[in-house]
Order: structure tokens, then C-alpha cells, then sequence
């Protein structure tokens, strides 16, 4: 078995971003069936704050690779 | 520990793939712009130049499947990624939006396409120019629409916030802005192209691999390639919704550049 423990880090700061993801689609997908026609105000941001947290993901992936 | 990983008896252990399998030789000679992602990019324009211009050729009231085919994408991209996001100035998007959808698109689905297979976007510096070219864009936008100083300030000093918050919020923003968001818009395509790639390796390698091994994992190794198949359909999901989110993205930013406060 090769790998380093900067693999285990990431997988583990990755539970973050994937909670916050899910929280923004439950939100998402709640508001719309709630309110069908405000969905195309609810898109961009869902969207925008999906960006926002899988950006963190990204950060610990770029971090386990270059650490 | 690396015994325990030895399945077929006699013989070197089991190779994981790694990040060197993405960096193919050249195939012509030594030339080092012949590699396999080079290639695969040239021929996803000439590939997408031609699907377009048969599906637009002899346009008709009632169309062809080819030309409905063309044209159920554009009006994807159309209506869905340009007016509903941008507003009523998204025309002059769309040319930059549909190129974009559909020439990333045609290089993520190369991944699974057989022989060809390989998402040319997981290689980093594709996904990096597909980035500045949205960076450049959108700031460009902004800057044409509201002039660079309102534009600046905008950003730096969003309107309806408490004095001292601006301490915090303005470093954050101006990094959301110039930095965070050209990378990871780049770098969420390379990683969803990279990580499904591997995970297909593993897959198909490993199942390869158990058919070597002894008559027991010779039993197992079907299940291992029918586990690569269906996430091959996996695949195909992820690299149509990434093409879809780097567009949808790009028209977030060029929507938020355009509107009058943020």
C-alpha cells in the first residue's frame, strides 16, 4: 500500500464541503417543490453556493496534492 | 502489508493506477505535440464543426432528427443557461456560451468513447485556459457595463454592510473575484474529469487483473467489470452535468458582472 496521510486529511476535510452541499440542494429542492415557480430565482443561487463550498473540497484537494 | 495485496500467486503484485497513467507518450515520433489530449482536443472542434454545420444546412420548418438533434442543444443552452440567467441582454452570450457547453461536452465524453477514452479536461492546463477565457470575459463585461471604478467598488465594498465588517469582507471578496473563481471553475472540471478516469482504471485494470489470479478470483473478476460498465453510465452523467455547470457558472459570473449592484 502506497499513499501519503495527506490523502486520509483529505478525505476527511472533504465531509465538510459534501454536508454543505447537500444542505444547499435539500434547501434548493424544498424551496421549489414548496414554491414551483420560484425556481428559476432559486437556481443561480443554489448554484452560486454550491460553487462557494465545493470550492473549499477543492482547496483540500489542490492542498493534498501539493503539500 | 504488500502481501496482502498480492492476488495472483507467482508474479509482481497488483499496480494501482496513479496520476502518471494521464501523461501519454507522444504518437507521432518525439514530437511533444502530438500526445493523445492534444489530438483528442483538435478533433473534438473538427468533430463539433461538423455535427453543427450538417444539422444546420438545409434548415427547415419541419426539421430532420439531425437538424432537431442540433437544435434541441442550442435551445438548451439558449433558453436554459443564457435568458433565464443572464436576462435580456444574453444574446451577445450565447455564441460564447454554446461553444463552451458543447466543446465541453464533446472532450468529457471522450472519457468513454471506446478507443478514444480519455477526458481530455483531465489534464489541468485545458481546463485552465477554458477558465481565463472566462475570467476574462466576465470582467470585461462588468468593467464595459459599469465602468472599472463603480465596477471595483462593487466588489470591494458591497453595499448595505456595516463599516468595520469591511475589514473582513473586503479581502474575501476581492479573492472570490480574481482568484477562487477561475480556479476552482478550472479545477472542479479537471477533478471530476481526473478522479472518473481513475476510477474507471481501477476498475477495468483490477477486474483485468483478478482474471490472472487464481480460478476463485477468476470467479470474481466479472463482477469487477460489470461494477466498470455501469459506472461507465456513471461517467456519463458527471461529464455531461460538469459540462453543464462550468457553462451554467460562466453565465452566473457574466450575470452577476452585469447586473447593477451585486
Amino acid at each position: 500500500m502506497e499513499g501519503t496521510l495527506n490523502l486520509v486529511g483529505y478525505g476527511l476535510s472533504a465531509i465538510g464541503p459534501a454536508i454543505a452541499t447537500g444542505m444547499i440542494f435539500a434547501a434548493y429542492i424544498s424551496g421549489v417543490a414548496r414554491q414551483p415557480e420560484a425556481r428559476s430565482v432559486l437556481q443561480p443561487i443554489a448554484f452560486l453556493g454550491f460553487a462557494l463550498a465545493e470550492a473549499l473540497a477543492l482547496f483540500g484537494l489542490v492542498l493534498a496534492f501539493v503539500l | 502489508m504488500r502481501s496482502l495485496f498480492r492476488l495472483s500467486g507467482e508474479g509482481e503484485g497488483f499496480v494501482p493506477p496513479s496520476s502518471n497513467d494521464f501523461e501519454l507518450p507522444p504518437v507521432f515520433g518525439d514530437n511533444a505535440f502530438t500526445t493523445k489530449p492534444i489530438i483528442l482536443i483538435f478533433l473534438s472542434v473538427i468533430l463539433v464543426s461538423i455535427f453543427f454545420l450538417l444539422s444546420s444546412r438545409k434548415a427547415a420548418v419541419v426539421p430532420s432528427k439531425l437538424q432537431f438533434a442540433g437544435e434541441s442543444i442550442y435551445s438548451f443552452v439558449r433558453n436554459d443557461l443564457g435568458r433565464d440567467i443572464i436576462g435580456h441582454e444574453f444574446m451577445r452570450f450565447v455564441p460564447y456560451l454554446f461553444t463552451l457547453f458543447t466543446f465541453v461536452l464533446t472532450n468529457n465524453i471522450f472519457g468513454i468513447v471506446p478507443f478514444l477514452q480519455f477526458p481530455t479536461m483531465s489534464r489541468v492546463s485545458f481546463p485552465y485556459v477554458l477558465a481565463v477565457f472566462t475570467f476574462v470575459v466576465f470582467h470585461y463585461v462588468g468593467i464595459r457595463k459599469q465602468g472599472i471604478v463603480k465596477y471595483l467598488k462593487d466588489i470591494m465594498f458591497m453595499p448595505g454592510v456595516p463599516k468595520p465588517v469591511y475589514i473582513l469582507l473586503t479581502p474575501i471578496e476581492l479573492a472570490t473575484f480574481f482568484l477562487v473563481r477561475p480556479l476552482t471553475l478550472s479545477l472542479r472540471l479537471f477533478a471530476n474529469m481526473f478522479a472518473g478516469h481513475l476510477l474507471l482504471l481501477v476498475f477495468i485494470l483490477g477486474g483485468e487483473h483478478l482474471f490472472q489470479g487464481v480460478l476463485g478470483l477468476k470467479l470474481i473478476s466479472p463482477f469487477a467489470f460489470a461494477f466498470g460498465i455501469g459506472l461507465t453510465f456513471f461517467e456519463f452523467m458527471v461529464q455531461c452535468l460538469q459540462a453543464y455547470i462550468f457553462t451554467l457558472l460562466t453565465a452566473l459570473y457574466i450575470a452577476g458582472a452585469l447586473a447593477d449592484e451585486h
